[in-house]
């Protein structure tokens, strides 16, 4: 099959969906390639580097009536209706929004699959385009905060004295918020970090950032999600934001829940804040989490406070997030193209397939069903702090379950495909031992009976104690219960007694071996026991 | 007198308590040592209650009884302690083998001794003897074969006489007879005979089984030594033995199948023998036996490189095997892993289930060079996170990294889990050569384009990295 990659629709856009790196991918993938002349432009790749990753260059016309057709944006109406009958068109949509182009797509009979919508679960994550782009985002934003920042961000101590580190506190350890508070980390600044999880710590923490703590903070219910904040613990969280800004040089906020941004930082917080301080919000796109942000732009305002708005944050490093998009693709059509021959295959079944097709065969399917439990739509863009809806942990909490629930799925549907035979079968074994083991019994003496019943029941304990352990512990488990078998030194010790020679002697060598193996075996499984530490 | 047997099996009974306490603690690393203690003290008051009741019963000088008593348990002491010291890590298979060997050999002499004291006794009496001898006999030999092919002392390819099936089968046939005659007519004569046999089965069993299925031969032994104490139990009428020896039985059992699911095949066809080698593709081990051929070309790096590699990378994967400790290279391996962390990289073990030569293997070894056990994770978490590693160092393995389980139904390991590393970015594949592994499969993985091979000893070539680093 052929892959288009048209130019984008709108000159501001810069990215592009194919690099020639992932063109290299797409095509040991089995499909071929073409790239509309002049498409990398804003990346700075030129045609003759798909060239020689092995793509071709054609007309728009041409690339529009490919198989597939990727591009970053979804495309404007008038270029959907060039495609052709049947083709699969991988884009970044937003169906909700549009319905008019879900339609359009519908009536054409295109299969369209929104990049925008990869269910959170670990299995996609290398095909997730909101990870990806949050994260260049986080990045990007402590890098435009740097340029407007008055001051430096790592610490100097220089001949002509010193200068302190910036001060930069960031709201929300999602994606975009570790890697802000990695990047402005790695300049050298002081970064503090705040998440209404408390569970995040320990990875804002990993970063090398400080967590910020406030005394009522958010409890998890006991389904795992973050439960609605009392009017206590949000005044308390804002009294923690009004601290921390006034006293940060540069603040990042990160809060986007299904694409609306919460007030996180209001007017008098700014209001309060150093003159020459900056504030990145990188939850523009969906209105800013600071009252004052203008999504888009860059505004200064009164007291000179900086309020970046920029919404366009991962298009200002076309080339690195061009590989990275691209990247995501070449895992989703690595996904969707089981034989490696170069053929689509739209598996509605795979949770993943279905999550993020609209329209396929001429059907909407757009809304997917959730991935199982309550998970949330993907639009979701971050685990949102501070905002005080239940919904808020679906970016982790969900992801987790959700992967759960998909393998119980795969199990049962296993277990289901495999002929009852099997189970009869077993059945008839397992009733044949039982009456072997009745009439042995019923032939056997009263003590053997007793002792058979102690057997029995030993066997049972020991295949349900043993049943869970984990495989790094099988050796010194192995030892252990080598030691224990040494037990049958009790037998001996009981003959060495007799007053037969021969019974004496032999019970001695038996004795002396099984206690090699009491000792030894005991000794060797703690030696091994005392080497396993946890992580200091 | 009744008073002091009923003390002791009321001693006898806290001590089976206490063992099974000791095996639940041993399945988590959190109650892991405390397990250990349980079976040491439950194994002390078992101990303690049986000599005392020994020296009690016994029919001839009391002194004299005594003596020979602590005379065995100092000889045990004294050369259990100093191995058990003494042992490397990575010899531990050996040392567990040779000691599966001791439980089977203390039974077939208790086995012996019973009969010799109590040979009169009726039917049921004699058939537990029989059996407990039978489980003995096959446990002793069989860990005897065993322990000599982890040492290396022989030969660890499966040994295939014609018709070993029938040889086997026969040989019970044969013992189940000797047990009618026995039963029919008590005498030492059937019960040598049988046990012969019996020692040849548990021989030509071992033999069959080629190296690499040795974890499962292991914990299947672990499972004998614990069926064989069972039978000792029951020709003594001690409670205490048949629950200690069905507890170590069913768990080396359940060990055993978790080991044979960890490589796709029945346990019937590990017992069996020779990996790859049913009787209709002739000779086991001949790379060529099943598979489909594999050639290409492989590329081969410098540790310089594999230096600058690991530097430029943020989440970098080792993935140990046999060959590891094989080379002691763990040590290396860890000051590397060390290093790499301190640079504030992501560093993850990944451990296939039946890497090694026993279960739970690389674990230990892991552990003896005091990597933290929180990073050393199982097969199906290091798969789940394989797209977004950058580096995998292979490091002496070569089965549990094999794409053809997965890609080549025809292959011998076909079917088997093993750890993805070809999905990460880049994997360096240290080997002394290109030399097939265990199950006598090539490797496409080494002529995938992202694989670049790392010639030389690991630990050699470990250590150099860590100079470059």
């Amino acid at each position: 099959m052929r892959i288009g990659v048209p130019r984008e629709a709108t000159a501001d856009q810069r990215l592009v969906a194919a690099t020639p790196k992932t063109v290299e991918k797409l095509i040991k993938l089995g499909y071929e390639v073409v790239v509309e002349s002049g498409a990398g432009a804003g990346a700075s790749i030129t045609d003759s580097d798909y060239l020689a990753a092995g793509a071709t260059t054609a007309e728009p016309a041409t690339v529009w009536q490919s198989d597939i057709v990727i591009t970053v944006d979804a495309p404007e109406l008038t270029a959907l209706a060039e495609m052709q009958s049947g083709a699969t068109l991988i884009s970044r949509l937003d169906p909700d929004g549009s319905p008019a182009f879900v339609e359009a797509a519908q009536k054409l009979g295109i299969t369209a699959l929104n990049l925008m919508s990869v269910p959170r679960i670990s299995r996609a994550q290398a095909l997730d385009v909101l990870s990806t782009m949050s994260n260049v985002s986080g990045y990007r934003g402590i890098i435009e905060a740097a340029e407007a920042y008055a001051g430096m961000f790592g610490g100097q101590v220089t001949a002509a004295g010193s200068t302190p580190p910036a001060r930069v506190f960031v709201i929300g350890a999602g994606v975009a918020g570790l890697a802000a508070l990695g990047a402005a980390g790695s300049l050298g600044a002081e970064v503090r970090a705040y998440d209404v999880r408390a569970d995040v710590a320990e990875q804002i923490e990993s970063m090398g950032a400080t967590f910020v703590r406030v005394d009522a903070a958010a409890q998890e219910s006991a389904d795992g999600y973050a439960s609605d904040l009392t009017t206590e613990q949000e005044a308390a969280t804002a009294r923690v934001y009004a601290a921390e800004s006034a006293a940060a040089d540069v603040v990042v906020t990160t809060a986007l829940i299904r694409g609306k941004a919460p007030i996180t930082i209001t007017a008098d917080m700014v209001a309060a804040m150093k003159p020459g301080s900056v504030i990145v919000d990188l939850a523009a796109s969906g209105g800013g989490n600071c009252e004052l942000t203008v999504p888009g732009q860059k505004t200064v305002t009164d007291n000179g406070v900086t309020i970046i708005g920029y919404t366009d944050l991962p298009g200002r490093m076309p080339k690195h997030t061009s590989q990275l998009y691209g990247t995501n693709i070449v895992n989703l059509l690595a996904l969707m193209t089981p034989g490696k021959d170069g053929e689509l295959a739209v598996n509605l079944d795979d949770v993943v397939v279905r999550g993020i097709t609209v329209t396929h065969a001429g059907a909407i399917l757009w809304p997917p069903p959730p991935v199982q439990v309550s998970a949330a739509p993907a639009q979701q863009a971050e685990p949102a702090p501070a905002a005080p809806t239940p919904t808020q942990d679906a970016g982790t909490g969900a992801g987790g379950s959700s992967e759960i629930s998909a393998k119980a799925d795969a199990t049962s549907t296993d277990a289901a495909a495999k002929p009852a035979k099997k189970g009869t079968a077993k059945l008839v074994w397992a009733a044949i031992a039982a009456l072997l083991v009745i009439a042995a019994v019923t032939f056997s003496t009263p003590t053997f009976t007793g002792h058979f019943t102690v057997f029995a029941l030993a066997v049972v304990i020991g295949f349900y104690v043993i049943s869970g352990v984990s495989h790094s512990l099988h050796t010194p488990l192995m030892a252990q219960t080598n030691a224990i078998s040494g037990i049958i030194l009790v037998g001996a010790l009981l003959q060495i007694g007799n007053d037969n020679w021969i019974v004496t002697t032999l019970a001695f060598v038996a004795a002396t071996i099984a206690s090699i193996n009491i000792f030894g075996g005991f000794l060797v499984t703690g030696r091994m026991l005392a080497m396993f530490r946890r992580d200091a | 007198m009744e008073t002091l047997t009923q003390f002791v099996q009321a001693i006898y009974l806290v001590a089976a308590v206490l063992f099974i306490l000791s095996l639940a603690g041993l399945s988590k690393q959190e109650t892991a040592r405390l397990g250990n203690t349980a079976g040491k003290v439950g194994m002390v008051l078992a101990l303690g209650a049986t000599v005392l009741l020994a020296i009690n019963e016994s029919e001839r000088n009391r002194g004299v009884t005594a003596a020979l008593i602590f005379l065995a348990l100092g000889i045990g002491a004294l050369a259990g302690s100093w191995k058990a010291r003494s042992v490397e890590m990575t010899q531990m298979p050996e040392m567990i083998a040779i000691l599966h060997s001791f439980v089977g050999l203390a039974a077939v002499l208790v086995g012996f001794d019973s009969y010799l004291t109590d040979s009169h006794g009726g039917a049921v009496h004699l058939v537990e003897v029989f059996l407990g001898v039978f489980i003995g006999a096959i446990t002793f030999t069989g860990s005897i074969v065993a322990w000599l092919k982890l040492a290396a002392k022989i030969k660890s390819k499966p040994l295939t006489l014609p018709g070993r099936h029938w040889l086997n089968g026969g040989a019970v046939v044969i013992s189940l007879g000797l047990m009618g005659w026995f039963i029919a007519a008590p005498s030492i004569w059937p019960l040598a005979i049988m046990t012969a046999l019996a020692l040849f089965v548990g021989w030509h069993l071992v033999m069959a089984i080629g190296g690499g299925d040795m974890p499962v031969v292991v914990s299947m032994l672990n499972s004998y030594s614990g069926w064989a104490a069972a039978a000792a139990g029951f020709m003594l009428s001690n409670d205490l033995l048949i629950v200690t020896g069905a507890l170590v039985g069913s768990s080396g059992a359940i060990l055993s199948y978790i080991m044979c699911k960890a490589m796709n095949r029945s346990f019937i066809s590990v017992i069996l023998g020779g990996f790859g080698a049913d009787d209709s593709t002739g000779a086991a081990g001949s790379g060529a036996g099943g598979g489909a051929a594999v050639e290409g070309d492989h590329t081969e790096v410098t540790p310089e490189e594999v230096a600058q590699l690991l530097k430029e990378a943020t989440n970098i994967l080792i993935t140990p095997g046999y060959g590891m400790a094989v080379a002691k290279a763990q040590y290396p391996v860890a000051e590397l892993t060390a290093k790499l962390r301190a640079d504030g990289k992501k560093v993850t073990f990944g451990v296939h289930p039946v890497a090694g030569r026993l279960p739970g293997h690389m674990n230990v070894l892991l552990a003896e060079a005091k990597v933290p056990y929180d990073i050393v994770e199982e097969l199906e978490e290091v798969n789940d996170e394989m797209a977004t590693t950058d580096v995998v160092l292979v490091i002496g393995a070569n089965d549990t990294v094999n794409p053809a389980a997965e890609d080549d139904p025809t292959s011998p390991i076909a079917g088997m889990p093993v750890i993805q590393v070809w999905n990460a970015g880049k994997v360096i594949v240290f080997k002394r050569s290109m030399a097939v592994g265990y199950a006598g499969v090539q490797n496409p993985l080494f002529f995938k384009e992202n694989t670049s091979m790392l010639f030389g000893d690991a630990k050699q070539r470990v250590e150099d990295i860590v100079r470059a680093l």
